[in-house]
């Protein structure tokens, strides 16, 4: 069945790279709010499970000229090359413990559903799936400060980044309560949105005119990441460098750099 | 000890060493299946795979089994649909290579899913959009028809066969055999293209992203080409083992000669249409997606051009050479060369789509991951292979798996058994039903 996104809402995120200071304050909001498991040694990076994840990019020169950027990556959410809800992952789930909501745009994960066989982490190319290889263990007295609205993973199970969907199902409770349909930007905003201390994310609805995600995603500065794949995420990203702009997708030698961004002004506009 | 249990006019080696073959056999076995039971209760960080690695050995080891176990489904088809009646006399044994295998390749993942109990969810909850789907579908429907087919080879066995039960079930089974033998070639032409499918619509993975035709990717196709084309290789290959191994011959050089012709002709073909998806994955496809042909293949300790010659030349440009020419193929140092070339070439190209997919990075802040398996991956793996030595071992001992064995291999009226009688292979013939 087709269905049409523009009729719906369509949460995403912009994320400004220039003013983002690498501090982590979205990964650690983000595994408080969403019961993130840890283990008691984290130093194998490769079997943490980070929903947001902050990578840390340079543009290879050396001082002066050396430069960094600090890349926040959550959960891309995307729509697939039609903007359809055909993701990488959702596609090749074979149990359909992955979903596209075209109420919200957002990609679902389902615990209980999940049997673990991962072809959804070989399907992304963000790395924003986790696989939880243990159970969850928590610290003595942790239990307490768990998060009651997020159910936590047991292990063989793939979780990601939901964009805090347990907010948007509290505000639409509330919204319904109040005897209104759609709800107002302040009301539904992600863990990490709020945590960032130097206002880098912006969190909202890409289809709402009056969402200053809205206009963001259509800077000149604006690109996603991986454009060229058409995987078609909902998380755009701003930097005025035009190096960082280039970090972000991969180009043959000699190509026109921003080709791909070009692509996507081309197509917004 | 035994000698009851042993088909009639064929000699077998003393019970003793049958025993010892059997119990080192098992004793690896068990250490695979100590492994697999650590990796179901512990889970899988026993295993070193990890968030970039989430398809691994096993993953490998699956494709690659049922590529090779890929010659029981074709030879099936060039016996029952396309009518290459010599091969009768090597069905049985194909049969028994790919039940070996599909049995291998469910048990492996069982283990390999987080959470093996709800296994079933691939069922219940199909998502029919999901290539993995497919393969559980048709890979489940399949092993049934291979264990349809195996059946009537155990009722062969001379102590089975004296019930009239057993013996008119065998009967039945063996006139209807050519229908389940052209439905187990269906579905293997589509779990074996599937399986193709799992890695070549991943759009997310330039390396491993084909276009293709209607919803199946080129390497669907592929796949189920490679898999007709080298799993003759892999029988051919075992057979010889079994020869070397107890020391007779066991199929007619016309029947094996039949097969590694057909085997040449398709792995030829199939290295036109390889080279040919290679080329335009490599010039099109991947610059699309921002990647050069060589960057899949620099920049780490490991998956170098060498990858590429190993699999499309000596896997299978020179075994193509070799068993398409008849003074070639009938040399048998060359023919064995090229079905063990053959083996590797299909399992290098399975470990390609799989690990290779999960090494190359993608962002380009991203590195390249290497992964070195761990014990008990290794252990689980070797599992089926000790497991298939073990059936093949008892198979070849109590049942009739090769029609032609007596005949090439006369004994004195002293050693035989009992008074030699004409046994007809088992899947090819139907047998009289006794009044």
């Amino acid at each position: 069945m087709k269905h049409s996104s523009t009729q719906n809402n369509k949460y995403g995120m912009v994320i400004d790279l220039d003013k983002c200071t690498g501090c982590g304050s979205c990964m650690v909001a983000c595994m408080a709010e969403n019961n993130v498991p840890f283990r008691k040694d984290e130093s194998d990076k490769t079997k943490s499970i980070t929903w947001m994840r902050v990578y840390k990019v340079t543009n290879g020169k050396s001082f002066p000229d050396t430069d960094i950027c600090y890349i926040p990556r959550p959960c891309m959410q995307c729509g697939g090359m039609h903007d359809d809800g055909h993701s990488p992952c959702v596609s090749v789930c074979p149990a359909v413990a992955t979903d596209y909501s075209h109420e919200t745009g957002i990609v679902s994960q389902i615990y209980t559903r999940c049997f673990g066989c991962r072809y959804c982490m070989a399907a992304c190319p963000y790395h924003a799936r986790y696989f939880n290889w243990w159970d969850p263990i928590w610290p003595e007295g942790m239990e307490r400060s768990l998060s009651p609205d997020v159910s936590p993973r047991m292990r063989g199970v793939v979780e990601k980044c939901s964009f805090c969907f347990h907010r948007y199902q509290l505000a639409k409770d509330k919204a319904f309560v109040e005897g209104r349909e759609t709800l107002r930007e302040d009301e539904y905003q992600t863990s990490c949105t709020q945590a960032c201390p130097s206002g880098a994310i912006t969190f909202g609805d890409l289809n709402d005119p009056t969402h200053a995600v809205y206009k963001l995603k259509n800077d000149k500065n604006a690109f996603r990441l991986l454009e060229r794949l058409k995987t078609n995420p909902k998380v755009y990203y701003m930097s005025t460098r035009s190096w960082v702009r280039e970090a972000c997708d991969n180009y043959i030698k000699g190509e026109m750099p921003q080709t791909a961004a070009a692509h996507h002004h081309q197509e917004h506009h | 000890m035994d000698s009851a249990l042993i088909p009639k006019g064929v000699k077998r080696c003393p019970f003793w060493q049958f025993a010892l073959f059997i119990g080192i056999s098992g004793l690896i076995a068990l250490w695979g299946v100590y492994a697999m039971f650590l990796c179901w209760f512990k889970a899988l960080n026993q295993t070193n795979m990890n968030d970039y690695y989430g398809f691994a050995l096993w993953i490998w080891a699956d494709l690659a089994v049922i590529a090779l176990g890929g010659g029981a489904f074709f030879s099936g088809f060039l016996k029952y649909v396309v009518g290459k009646d010599e091969l009768k006399n090597i069905i049985n044994y194909a049969v028994l290579i790919g039940f070996i295998c599909y049995s291998s390749a469910l048990l492996i993942l069982a283990i390999d899913i987080g959470q093996p109990l709800r296994g079933w969810f691939i069922f219940w909850h199909a998502n029919v959009h999901s290539m993995l789907t497919e393969v559980a579908f048709c890979l489940s429907c399949y092993f049934a028809v291979l264990t349809i087919e195996y059946i009537p080879l155990i009722l062969e066995n001379r102590q089975i066969d004296k019930i009239p039960f057993f013996h008119h079930l065998s009967h039945n089974m063996h006139e209807i055999m050519g229908i389940f033998a052209a439905t187990g070639a269906f579905l293997s032409f589509f779990h074996q293209g599937s399986l193709g499918g799992v890695a070549g619509v991943l759009y997310g993975r330039p390396f491993a992203f084909r276009e293709g035709l209607f919803i199946w990717p080129w390497t669907f196709f592929l796949f189920t080409w490679s898999a007709a084309a080298f799993g003759p290789c892999f029988t051919i290959s075992l057979t010889k083992l079994i020869e070397k191994v107890t020391g007779k011959k066991l199929v007619k050089d016309n029947v094996i000669d039949l097969l590694a012709k057909i085997s040449g002709w398709m792995i030829l073909t199939y290295m036109i249409a390889k080279l040919i998806d290679t080329f335009y994955w490599g010039s099109v496809l991947a610059p699309q997606a921002g990647f050069t042909f060589s960057e899949f293949y620099s920049n780490n300790a490991f998956y170098g051009k060498w990858i590429l010659v190993l699999e499309l030349v000596i896997g299978g440009i020179f075994p193509a050479l070799i068993l398409t020419n008849k003074s070639m193929r009938q040399n048998s140092k060359l023919l064995t060369l090229a079905v063990i070339c053959g083996c590797i070439g299909v399992s290098t190209n399975r470990w390609v789509m799989v690990c290779q997919v999960m090494a190359v990075p993608v962002l380009p802040f991203e590195q390249w991951q290497l992964y070195i398996p761990s014990w008990q991956e290794v252990a689980t793996t070797i599992l089926p292979v000790a497991y298939g030595a073990i059936l093949i071992a008892i198979s070849y001992r109590y049942l009739p798996v090769f029609p032609q064995e007596r005949e090439l291999n006369p004994i004195d009226e002293g050693e035989a058994i009992e008074p030699a009688e004409d046994v007809p292979p088992v899947m090819a013939t139907p047998q009289p039903v006794a009044a």
